[in-house]
């Protein structure tokens, strides 16, 4: 045994206990709106990155919105850093995001501007919930993004009480997230007859997390107005 | 206690950051209530080392005079270099060796002064009032208390313009924006500390650049709210150059402080914790400067069914509008596509039954619609279209619009 270990052992035995050195408490968790998702994964981590990914029409813009509108609720300062001009404020305001709390970056199809926006947002300070969307961007072009850029960014939000979350069509982020939600669709709900009275009602999809410490797939619908 | 500075630059600004009370005695004089600043920095020496060391800071050369009598102190000021105090009561044995000419007489009295020999004031002073009655009048008179330093009179004090401006011409023309950051700094440290002393801030900083071809170039900063950082406002003033530059080089830089009270607010353990201000508007004119002007902000509804009618605000400025309580399950959301995709439609039985839009290419599986939607029909601006939800046969669903113009992918739902 070293003398670090002999100092730890005597330390130990002042105090009366043993005493875990190692680990780093638990981060706060901030509520995504979906009931299900909170209880399972106990929400969403601060000073951590959460990667929200899935195929078009699988919820992951849905969930994002929840987010934000339980963010925007709790008056916290949000970001969303639009990769590709995606952001509807009408369909928003309808999910409960409150417009005058949110920065809305548009970065204008570049994936390169819309990190670096990311990492500037993130040193300001500040924001409650920081959101990289590079949601309609072509995997191809997500994939280039090294994964240096990702742990810059994790490393960069470490420490700090914003909620970084970044949304795909696949993971990009891989071991850089704290927690990764796979979203897929799992039923589209319409009502009414084919051609007369017919209407889109929702979709309900499968959250799903494949880190090992947070194993499940809860499920949520995303109502339609 | 009286005050007086002589000199060059901007003495009135110097004067009235020590006394509110400030007379512009002549171009290159000032003259100042300079009673109570002995409580605040000691004897009267003290007081003068005060001004001088300001002075200096803003490099300005004066001289400085401290008597109890105005013009007293400005008669030592014009005649002795550097800091002159005069001890109440020994104004003429102070001021005796100065020469008469100090006091300004007119022509005809200086020559009449010199035809007696009279050339200091310790001469006039001597002379008898009666006799200086007869042979010069009222004028003489007032000569003679002037060199006795014997003088009482209020200062016509001048009307504070709390106009926080300063420029700087240059010797040479400035092309590149680094060299012009020094003179910026500057201008900009000097005009903070102008309003440092005054306990102000401000919200609003003008520069104007008269440029090498006779033209000039202005740009306004505006901050959410007042402050006095010097860092921010030189970052901001380089990126907003550096965004919009000057045409030709720069002769002549001024600038411009609008005054405003500074901010006090108080912040509290549970309010959630928000961008300083001042940090986000650099954090906005960066991100401007990457993504370009106009794409930073935060998106407001316009009052229209126009589809994605908005319009960009300033950030997180704190609005009136009512708050929508969030609703408990999420909500279907449109991801949108700008511009809208041109869609090839095939149509069977008047409904869309297949569409290609690029990458996007499918039968349509489902569908709901057409909504037939219309406005501003009434303006110069109208439009029009009809809307289906449709779904493809992978199960992805897309709003896909018809208007005068043909058909589009207006989003997809996600």
């Amino acid at each position: 045994m070293g003398t670090g270990g002999a100092l730890k052992k005597q330390f130990e035995s002042l105090l009366g206990g043993h005493l875990d050195w190692q680990s780093r408490p638990a981060p706060e968790c901030v509520p995504s709106g979906v009931a299900a998702l909170d209880t399972s994964t106990g929400g969403l981590p601060r000073g951590c990155l959460t990667e929200i990914y899935g195929p078009a029409s699988s919820g992951r813009t849905s969930l994002l919105f929840s987010i934000l509108a339980q963010a925007t609720a709790r008056e916290e300062a949000c970001a969303l850093i639009d990769a590709e001009d995606a952001f509807d404020p009408t369909s928003a305001t309808a999910a409960g995001v409150r417009l005058d709390r949110l920065l809305w970056v548009r970065s204008n199809n570049n994936a390169e501007h819309a990190l670096k926006a990311a990492d500037l947002l993130i040193q300001g300070g500040g924001f409650g919930l920081v959101i990289l969307d590079l949601g309609d961007l072509s995997p191809a072009i997500a994939r280039r993004i090294s994964l240096t850029s990702w742990f810059r960014l994790r490393r960069a939000v470490e420490n700090t009480p914003t909620v970084l979350i970044s949304l795909a069509r696949q993971s990009n982020a891989k071991t850089c997230a704290s927690l990764q939600l796979e979203c897929v669709r799992e039923r589209t709900a319409w009502s009414g007859a084919l051609h007369s009275s017919r209407l889109l009602r929702a979709i309900t999809a499968r959250a799903t997390s494949t880190q090992r410490s947070k194993i499940c797939s809860p499920v949520f619908t995303a109502t339609a107005l | 206690m009286f005050a007086s500075l002589h000199g060059n630059g901007p003495l009135t600004a110097l004067a009235f950051e020590f006394s509110p009370i400030v007379e512009q005695t002549a171009p290159g004089t000032v003259t100042f209530d300079a009673s109570g600043l002995d409580r605040l920095f000691g004897v009267p020496q003290d007081v003068a080392a005060a001004i001088a060391r300001r002075a200096a800071e803003l490099q300005l050369q004066v001289r400085i005079a401290i008597a109890a009598n105005p013009d007293a102190a400005i008669c030592a000021a014009r005649g002795f270099s550097g800091a002159s105090i005069i001890p109440y009561g020994d104004e003429a044995k102070f001021l005796a060796a100065l020469p008469v000419s100090l006091l300004a007489p007119t022509p005809a009295l200086l020559e009449t002064l010199e035809r007696w020999g009279i050339r200091r004031f310790q001469d006039l002073a001597a002379l008898p009032p009666l006799g200086i009655a007869e042979r010069l009048g009222p004028e003489g008179l007032r000569l003679r208390s002037l060199a006795r330093g014997e003088v009482e009179r209020k200062l016509l004090a001048l009307e504070d313009p709390l106009r926080f401006d300063e420029e700087i011409e240059l010797d040479y023309p400035v092309e590149l924006l680094e060299p012009l950051a020094f003179v910026l700094a500057r201008l900009i440290n000097s005009l903070a500390t102008r309003l440092a002393t005054r306990a102000l801030a401000t919200t609003e900083l003008r520069l104007r650049l008269t440029l090498e071809n006779r033209a000039t170039h202005e740009r306004t900063l505006r901050l959410p709210v007042p402050t006095l950082d010097t860092k921010a406002f030189l970052k901001l003033l380089q990126l907003d150059l550096s965004q919009h530059p000057p045409a030709a080089a720069v002769l002549k830089v001024r600038m411009e402080m609008i005054p405003a009270k500074p901010q006090s607010t108080q912040s509290g353990i549970f309010i959630p914790a928000t961008p300083e201000p001042v940090k986000l508007e650099l954090t906005i004119a960066r991100l401007q400067s990457l993504v370009g002007a106009g794409r930073v902000g935060s998106p407001t509804l316009l009052n229209t069914h126009r589809p994605g009618a908005f319009r960009m605000a300033h950030a997180l400025t704190p609005s009136t509008a009512p708050v929508i309580p969030t609703p408990g399950t999420p909500r279907l959301t449109l991801r949108l596509f700008r511009p809208p995709r041109a869609a090839q439609v095939a149509i069977a039985s008047g409904h869309p039954t297949f569409v290609t839009a690029g990458p996007i290419r499918g039968k349509i599986h489902d569908l709901a619609g057409p909504w037939r939607t219309s406005g501003d029909w009434w303006t110069a601006d109208p439009w029009q279209r009809d809307e289906w939800d449709i779904a493809l046969t992978g199960g992805a669903l897309y709003r896909l619009c018809c208007d005068p113009r043909g058909w589009f992918l207006d989003g997809s739902y996600d």
